[in-house]
């Protein structure tokens, strides 16, 4: 018996502060409670005592069936490790969603990472000060003010950011800029880079600023969380300020958006079996139905 | 590797000689090896330690009178598993082949030299079939296992250790634990000490966990056992409260009474607390008496001076929730950190609720982040609307998110989305 309905990838939401390795871990045991059940135990026997004078021990169930060696506490637990995969990785600090793919979900994992599908982000930044990793943790190397700094300064220099970004996209797409081939690719919107590149942003916008706090949203491509507090700290260095990331929380990766995820409390193989389900289905309802057959 | 290709080939080319000593010999062999005598499990077991298991005196026993009969003890062996490894390494084969030639040739030296053996008859002989009925047939018993379920139909002990509920799988696991279950004599060995444990009043679920966990209670000493028993109740422990101590720390009674009493002098010191309390607090945790003793004094130090609690508060904190003591050094720090700095929760509430301590830190940083987006988070005990740390730590999520925060699970879920 395999692990039926619970093989396939479904996403979580990791919380900040957790190493994704644990998240894994974690997961893989709750489906083990989940799938192994109840052991089949012996027939219990009870032991009686020296009462009466008698000081041998007696058993009082009759004697072992004779499938003894396919009893629980010879045998153990049914499944002892599954298979559970993770998609994009995600930093210690970072939260966000996080594929998990189980059994034979591993496979499409592979196809996921080769798809070059865009990520969702959302940063968190304060201005005033700039740290050795960019982050709230690391060591203060810059202090700032940022009065200067409004709203149309810093949307100028997002739209920079996004200009350099949109050439970098188009140089390592790996097509000639004047052939009809690039024409198509754009209009569908698949002109990108096939496979390894630098991180690209694809799309950037302000959501939020009350300074010295500011939100961004922004899409990329090939990104490392490292990568998107190295941005923000380039947007405070390109605003004549410092800037630091607080947070970097993944909305969406490929297909899997936020709202699917599984937080820390829905970590259950029941729970886990009926998102993998509800994915399935609506993949099954997304995809192109066959052409009919002509006449 | 080179030298377990020549010990499975060894016991392949046994079955060409007939000498007892090359077979007393392989039998005794303590190299480990990793075989999988054809039984299913999901996943391969890999863990731990693979371990040789010896036959126990009657498998022994069998064996010499099958070599009378002039069958080999290794004729009947599972060969499979044997193969994928064989065609694995053929350079190491071919030197494995030329020892074995070695081998082979001391052996049969041996063989010619020892005058004393009954003279067998071939293999290849016709025999009629009135002999035939009555040969021995050798059974399938391998001689070395990485597995207690071959043996787990012909050992006694092993069967009726089943039969309790012990975790056979579990044990097999550690090393040399296997080993030392199926040489043990059910009557002399187990039933003495199962009596014991039945007369100092363990339930009979009891014992299997005891033996699931500590297995090496059976090689006791039970004038040891005895003695150990008789201390703890001469240290006014009740006979139940020993008999639930030694259920929930498996390893109790194999310390010896001089051990127990300086673990006790210990606790006592370290908490300043009376000899009752003491007792109270081992009698509700008895690990504290079979674990390590340097990471408690570890956390008692940074429960004094990081954290900054009095002796008392520690004393109290102690006698509420006991488990503070064996908890990790880092996560006490930590959530301590939280509760202070960041929630700001005074000294005198936390020692009031130290199960804070036992939740996650997650946990209390999603829940007071919560409180405080909807604006709820008063954790003073003189203001209005005070929610204890108790609550806040150890509700379930959907009694938090009801009585404490006055919301839906589904508002809560979409909060821990947000952070």
């Amino acid at each position: 018996a395999g692990l039926g309905g619970l093989e396939g990838l479904f996403c979580v939401y990791k919380p900040p502060g957790v190493h994704w390795k644990l998240v894994r871990d974690r997961i893989e045991t709750c489906i083990l409670e989940g799938v192994n059940g109840t052991p089949s135990l012996a027939p219990r026997v009870g032991l009686l005592g020296p009462g009466g004078g008698r000081t041998d021990l007696t058993l009082t169930a009759g004697s072992l069936p004779p499938g003894v060696r396919l009893l629980g506490p010879v045998r153990g637990p049914e499944f002892r490790r599954i298979k559970v995969g993770v998609g994009h990785r995600l930093d210690a600090s970072s939260s966000g969603v996080l594929v998990i793919g189980v059994g034979r979900g591993n496979k499409p994992l592979n196809d996921l990472y080769q798809m070059c599908c865009t990520r969702d982000y959302t940063l968190e930044g304060e201005f005033g000060f700039a740290t050795d990793n960019f982050s709230r943790t690391g060591r203060i190397v810059e202090r700032s003010t940022y009065d200067h700094v409004t709203q149309d300064k810093l949307e100028k220099v997002l739209a920079m950011l996004q200009q350099a970004n949109q050439k970098a996209l188009l140089i390592h797409s790996n097509v000639d800029m004047r052939s009809q081939e690039a024409y198509e690719m754009a209009v569908t919107g698949e002109l990108g880079p096939q496979g390894k590149s630098p991180p690209i942003l694809t799309g950037l916008r302000v959501t939020g600023f009350q300074p010295p706090f500011f939100t961004l949203e922004l899409q990329c491509l090939n990104e490392t969380q490292r990568y998107l507090r190295k941005v923000v700290h380039e947007i405070g260095l390109e605003l004549r300020s410092t800037a630091s990331c607080t947070a970097v929380r993944r909305t969406r990766d490929g297909p899997f958006t936020v709202d699917q995820a599984l937080t820390r409390g829905q970590w259950t193989a029941a729970q886990v079996a009926l998102t993998i389900q509800h994915y399935n289905n609506s993949k099954r309802q997304s995809r192109p139905l066959p052409a009919p057959a002509a006449l | 590797m080179a030298s377990s290709c020549v010990q499975q080939l060894c016991r392949r080319s046994t079955s060409h000689l007939r000498s007892k000593t090359s077979c007393v010999t392989l039998l005794y062999s303590t190299h480990v090896q990793n075989h999988v005598a054809g039984v299913r499990t999901a996943d391969k077991t890999n863990a731990g330690g693979d371990l040789i298991i010896h036959g126990n005196h009657s498998i022994f026993h069998t064996s010499q009178r099958r070599q009378q009969v002039g069958v080999c003890y290794y004729s009947g062996y599972n060969a499979s598993p044997l193969l994928p490894t064989e065609h694995r390494d053929t350079k190491e084969l071919t030197d494995a082949l030329s020892q074995i030639k070695d081998a082979q040739h001391l052996t049969e030296t041996n063989a010619r030299l020892d005058t004393d053996e009954a003279v067998y008859p071939s293999a290849s002989e016709e025999i009629t079939d009135k002999d035939a009925s009555h040969t021995m047939v050798p059974s399938t018993l391998p001689s070395e296992s990485s597995s207690l379920r071959d043996y787990v139909d012909e050992s006694e002990t092993l069967s009726k250790l089943v039969q309790l509920g012990v975790k056979l799988w579990k044990l097999e696991q550690r090393p040399n634990v296997g080993t030392m279950l199926l040489k043990l004599d059910f009557q002399t060995d187990v039933v003495p000490r199962l009596l014991f444990l039945k007369e100092m009043g363990v339930e009979d679920s009891g014992l299997a966990y005891i033996l699931s966990d500590n297995p090496f209670i059976l090689k006791e000493d039970l004038e040891n056992l005895h003695a150990r028993v008789n201390y703890l109740k001469s240290q006014k422990f009740s006979p139940e409260t020993v008999a639930s101590m030694v259920t929930r720390a498996p390893y109790l009674l194999n310390f010896s009474v001089k051990r127990l009493d300086n673990r006790l002098a210990f606790y006592q010191q370290q908490l300043g607390l009376n000899s009752s309390k003491t007792r109270g607090i081992v009698a509700r945790l008895p690990r504290l008496l079979s674990g390590s003793l340097e990471p408690v004094k570890e956390t008692l130090r940074v429960c004094k001076i990081e954290l900054g609690f009095k002796e008392n508060e520690i004393q109290h904190m102690v006698m509420l929730v006991p488990k503070l003591l064996t908890s990790n050094k880092r996560k006490l720090t930590q959530i301590f950190d939280y509760l202070h700095n960041t929630m700001k929760v005074q000294h005198h509430l936390i020692v009031k609720f130290p199960q804070v301590f036992n939740s996650r830190l997650l946990r209390i940083k999603e829940r007071h982040l919560f409180l405080d987006y909807l604006g709820t988070a008063q954790y003073d005990s003189d203001q209005p609307n005070y929610i204890s740390l108790d609550r806040l730590a150890s509700l379930p999520d959907e009694a938090f998110c009801t009585e404490v925060a006055s919301a839906t699970l589904e508002d809560f879920i979409m909060f821990q989305k947000t952070m």
